[in-house]
């Protein structure tokens, strides 16, 4: 003889509600850090004018692209480890395994929350780096792609690197070192790095983002031709969501 | 609300079908000690059986391993061995039948701390499988049942200790479960409040739900539990009713000193009080039976100790005592 177990919600049904919980949050908490998101950004694009040469037009693309998607990282990767990381130190975890909410909808609801949240600070961006360096504005709707894409994957990075930290302090310190990594090589044209960091760029997902951004910054774009890129991005986030979900888990019940 | 008395027993059960709302039998669980320390052992073979419709206490100190039991009945720890039913199903083999059959209120509920009241609540309630309408109607009620209506706009941590602890309990009553099991619901409330609580609960017993209460609140374990399990160092050192477990000791009470400076070593009762008291800074603690308490006071009220008396007492057994003449050692439960 058994009770009978109450209806849990779909995935849909606590997406949402995690969501919606989420972005209430960030905005009581993360104004001022998405300010600073901002900020670092539009600070970067005004140090790199004053000092390269980006006469050739390519490098400027890429600086602006790739200060764009360092906004998406601050927020997605380093603030949302920041967050799973405290949240597994802290016993807060508790209240979602106490909860019949499916591990994936937990891990989705928050990533998109604060990749949401990167948004204006991204577009801010673009925009101030397009009129800086002289690229064309008309373009920018190729951000409808970048954004959610590079969100997606940089917040699956960053949400596995929180849960799996054994620590608050070194999922923060993780979060930091991934942040730092997308900006040196995210804002860096590839052709100018060493191998090894060639190497490296090439497992960042936030590297294919900035790289299509960047393209589309160009004189002339074809979409056909940010395929490629994009669609890497999209496995990665797949890849790191789901990954991220499973370290969920077995964070929860232990 | 009614406190136990000696003769109270359990409460009859909600049906003969009805599973228990709780059955452990021997769980053991040690937390692995960081970089190679020895694993601390904090539930030591525990096996306990609360009944449908009681409201069931776990008493101990801090470090008993109270919270240890109720996180693996709520499913987020797994015992290192023995069982776990709960209504029936084995949350050991499946702990994910855990969040549909009960609601957990942890120690604290970092998960909330920056969501506005309302929205934390309507929140956990959705999450517990209500729609958005029902969630919302429900976190209404419950927000007005506690007191804590005009406040639904603020988040968590603007809020004082007890009303961000309401609002904690808010969120652990939403979306009702036939079983409550919440850890030290009323810490850090005021008494209005903590009865605020206290009459939330008997109303949901009222009803049929079944509630493991932890706490190191002997009065609070006096007044409002049904039957209390007495935890010290990972062990049940008793279970049964408050009053049942009172009865043990009623025939002894409990003398406190608390001097103004060095109490008179030559002064005869001080000196047979010395040898069986629990000091504590300036406060002596004694138990002994009633007839020589009153002949100590006597003497003591009457002689030239009491020069040197700040204050004394001389109280009935509560649970505390029944704790200390079972063996147990730590003395930090509450009296208030």
């Amino acid at each position: 003889m058994t009770t009978p177990l109450a209806l849990a919600p779909g995935l849909p049904g606590a997406f949402a509600a995690v969501y919606a919980g989420q972005v209430s949050r960030a905005k009581a908490s993360r104004g001022p850090l998405l300010f600073v998101a901002t900020l670092q950004s539009v600070g970067i694009l005004l140090l790199l004018r004053g000092v390269v040469d980006t006469g050739d037009g390519v490098t400027g693309q890429q600086i602006v692209a790739g200060s764009t998607v360092l906004v998406v990282a601050f927020v997605a990767l380093n603030l949302l480890a920041q967050r799973f990381g405290a949240l597994r130190g802290d016993g807060g975890l508790d209240h979602y395994a106490a909860l019949p909410v499916p591990a994936s909808a937990v891990v989705l609801g928050t990533a998109a929350s604060y990749a949401t949240f990167t948004v204006p600070g991204a577009v801010l961006t673009a925009v101030v780096g397009c009129l800086l360096y002289g690229l064309p504005l008309a373009h920018l709707w190729v951000l409808l792609l970048v954004l959610p894409l590079a969100g997606a994957s940089l917040a699956g990075i960053g949400a596995l690197l929180g849960l799996l930290a054994p620590r608050p302090e070194l999922a923060t310190v993780a979060g930091q070192l991934g942040m730092s990594a997308v900006l040196f090589l995210g804002v860096v044209p590839a052709e100018r790095l060493p191998l090894v960091l060639q190497a490296v760029r090439a497992l960042l997902p936030s590297s294919y983002a900035a790289d299509a951004l960047a393209r589309a910054l160009g004189p002339r774009v074809e979409i056909t031709s940010l395929a490629p890129d994009l669609a890497i991005c999209a496995v990665a986030a797949v890849l790191s969501l789901a990954l991220a979900s499973t370290a969920y888990r077995r964070a929860v019940r232990r | 609300m009614t406190a136990a008395g000696p003769e109270a027993a359990p409460r009859p059960l909600a049906g003969l079908t009805a599973p228990p709302a709780v059955e452990i039998e021997g769980v053991t669980r040690s937390h692995r000690g960081r970089r190679g320390a020895e694993p601390v052992l904090a539930n030591d073979g525990i096996s306990l059986t609360v009944h449908p419709g009681e409201v069931f206490g776990l008493l101990g100190p801090n470090g008993a391993g109270k919270t240890t039991l109720v996180r693996q009945i709520v499913g987020a720890l797994h015992p290192d061995a023995g069982r776990i039913r709960v209504l029936g199903h084995d949350i050991t083999v499946d702990p994910r039948r855990a969040p549909r059959l009960l609601a957990y209120l942890g120690q604290d509920e970092p998960a909330l701390r920056e969501l506005p009241v309302g929205l934390a609540v309507e929140t956990t309630g959705r999450l517990r499988g209500l729609s958005r309408a029902e969630a919302r109607s429900r976190r209404d009620v419950l927000l007005d049942e506690l007191g804590i209506g005009e406040v639904h706009r603020r988040p968590l941590l603007a809020l004082s200790g007890g009303q961000r602890r309401l609002a904690h309990v808010a969120a652990a009553l939403i979306g009702e479960r036939p079983l409550l099991v919440l850890d030290e619901p009323t810490t850090g409330l005021d008494p209005v409040a903590r009865r605020a609580v206290w009459a939330a609960l008997d109303r949901r017993r009222a009803a049929g739900v079944t509630v493991v209460l932890v706490t190191h609140n002997v009065l609070e374990a006096e007044t409002v539990l049904d039957r209390v399990a007495v935890l010290d160092r990972g062990r049940v050192i008793a279970c049964d009713t408050p009053g049942r477990l009172k009865a043990m000791v009623s025939d002894e009470v409990r003398l406190d000193l608390v001097w103004r400076g060095a109490p008179a070593a030559d002064d005869p009762t001080v000196a047979l009080l010395a040898q069986s008291a629990v000091v504590s800074g300036r406060r002596w603690s004694i138990r002994l039976p009633r007839e020589q308490a009153r002949e100590a006071l006597g003497r003591l009220t009457a002689g030239p100790a009491l020069e040197s008396l700040d204050d004394f007492t001389l109280a009935t057994p509560s649970l505390e005592d029944v704790y200390l003449a079972l063996g147990g050692r730590d003395r930090d439960l509450e009296r208030g």
